[in-house]
C-alpha cells in the first residue's frame, strides 16, 4: 500500500466515530431524538463531497493552465467519487427528514439548491460520456468543472440561506450553533468529519492509479 | 457439556439482569444502551466498515501490484 500512514488515519477516526457515535451521549431534543447522531454520518457526507469537488476543481485549471491530461484524469475521477458521496448524502438525509420534518422531500430551499448542484454534476459524467477526442474532452469538461464548483457555491450556501429553511444553518443562521453541537458532539464530529474525507481521497485514488495505468497503456501501444 | 450448560445459564442470567428498561422523560435510546443492545448495532456497523476496508486494503495492494508491472514500459 503506498503512503499508508494517512489510511491508518482514517481507519482509526472512521472506527472511533463508529463506536463513539452510538455511545456518547447526545443532547435530549424534542422530535429529533436520538437521530441527532445522524450528524456523524449525513454531514460528513457532504463536507467530503465538498473537498472532492474542490480538488477536481483545482485540477481542472491546472489541466488548463498545463494541458497535461494525467490532470484531466485527476480532476475527473475526483468529481466521479464526489458524485457518490452527494448521493450518499442526498439519500441518508431525505431518510432522515422523513422522521424529523415529516416528509423525504419537502421542498425544502437546502434540498432544491443541492439536487439542482447534483444535476449540474451529472451533467459533467454526460458531458464526458458524449466525447471521444481526449484533449477535446479534457478541456471542455474542465471549463465546464469550473462553471459547475462556481455555481455550486451560491445555490448551497448562499441562496439557501437568504430564505426560511428547515435545514439547520439556514434562514440567516450562520452555521452550527443551531445543531446545539456541545463538547461532547463536536469531539465526535470533527474526526469523523476528517475521516470520511480520508476514506473519500482513499477511494478516488484507488481509481486515479487505475485510470492512470490505463492511459499509460492505451499510450505505448 | 456441563460446562456449556452452566455458561449459558450464566449468560441468559446476565442478560435478563440488564433487561429492565426505563422511561426517560424524551424518548432517548438510554435503556437501549444501558441493556447493552446499542452495542449490537455499533457490532453490525463495525463489521461492516471492517469488510469495507479490507477490500479497500486488497484493492490497493492490487492497484500497486499493477503499477509495479506497469513501470518498466513508461
Amino acid at each position: 500500500m503506498r503512503q499508508s500512514w494517512w489510511k491508518v488515519v482514517c481507519v482509526l477516526l472512521l472506527g472511533y466515530t463508529i463506536v463513539a457515535g452510538f455511545l456518547i451521549p447526545v443532547p435530549a431534543l424534542n422530535i429529533i431524538n436520538e437521530t441527532i447522531r445522524n450528524l456523524y454520518f449525513h454531514v460528513p457526507m457532504w463536507f467530503t463531497m465538498i473537498i472532492l469537488f474542490l480538488v477536481s476543481f483545482i485540477y481542472a485549471i491546472k489541466y488548463l493552465r498545463s494541458g497535461d491530461l494525467k490532470h484531466d484524469i485527476f480532476s475527473a475521477e475526483y468529481t466521479k467519487v464526489g458524485i457518490v458521496f452527494s448521493i450518499l448524502g442526498m439519500l441518508t438525509g431525505m431518510e432522515w427528514a422523513k422522521y424529523t420534518w415529516g416528509e423525504a422531500w419537502s421542498n425544502d430551499p437546502k434540498q432544491l439548491g443541492t439536487a439542482i448542484s447534483m444535476l449540474i454534476y451529472f451533467a459533467y459524467l454526460v458531458l464526458r460520456g458524449g466525447m471521444k477526442d481526449e484533449e477535446k474532452r479534457a478541456k471542455i469538461s474542465a471549463v465546464y468543472n469550473v462553471f459547475a464548483f462556481a455555481l455550486m457555491i451560491p445555490l448551497l450556501w448562499i441562496l439557501p440561506r437568504m430564505v426560511d429553511s428547515l435545514h439547520p444553518g439556514n434562514g440567516g443562521n450562520p452555521g452550527f450553533n443551531t445543531y446545539d453541537l456541545d463538547k461532547d458532539m463536536r469531539m465526535v464530529f470533527y474526526p469523523a468529519v476528517f475521516g470520511w474525507i480520508l476514506l473519500g481521497v482513499w477511494i478516488t485514488t484507488l481509481k486515479v492509479r487505475i485510470s492512470l495505468i490505463e492511459y499509460k497503456r492505451e499510450n505505448n501501444f | 457439556m456441563f460446562r456449556r450448560t452452566i455458561l449459558s445459564a450464566f449468560f441468559l442470567l446476565a442478560f435478563s439482569a440488564f433487561s429492565f428498561a426505563q422511561n426517560a422523560q424524551p424518548e432517548m435510546a438510554d435503556a437501549l444502551r444501558k441493556d447493552g443492545k446499542i452495542y449490537v448495532v455499533v457490532l453490525v456497523l463495525a463489521t461492516i466498515f471492517a469488510g469495507i476496508i479490507a477490500f479497500l486494503v486488497r484493492l490497493d495492494r492490487k492497484i500497486s501490484k499493477l503499477e509495479k508491472h506497469n513501470n518498466p514500459i513508461s
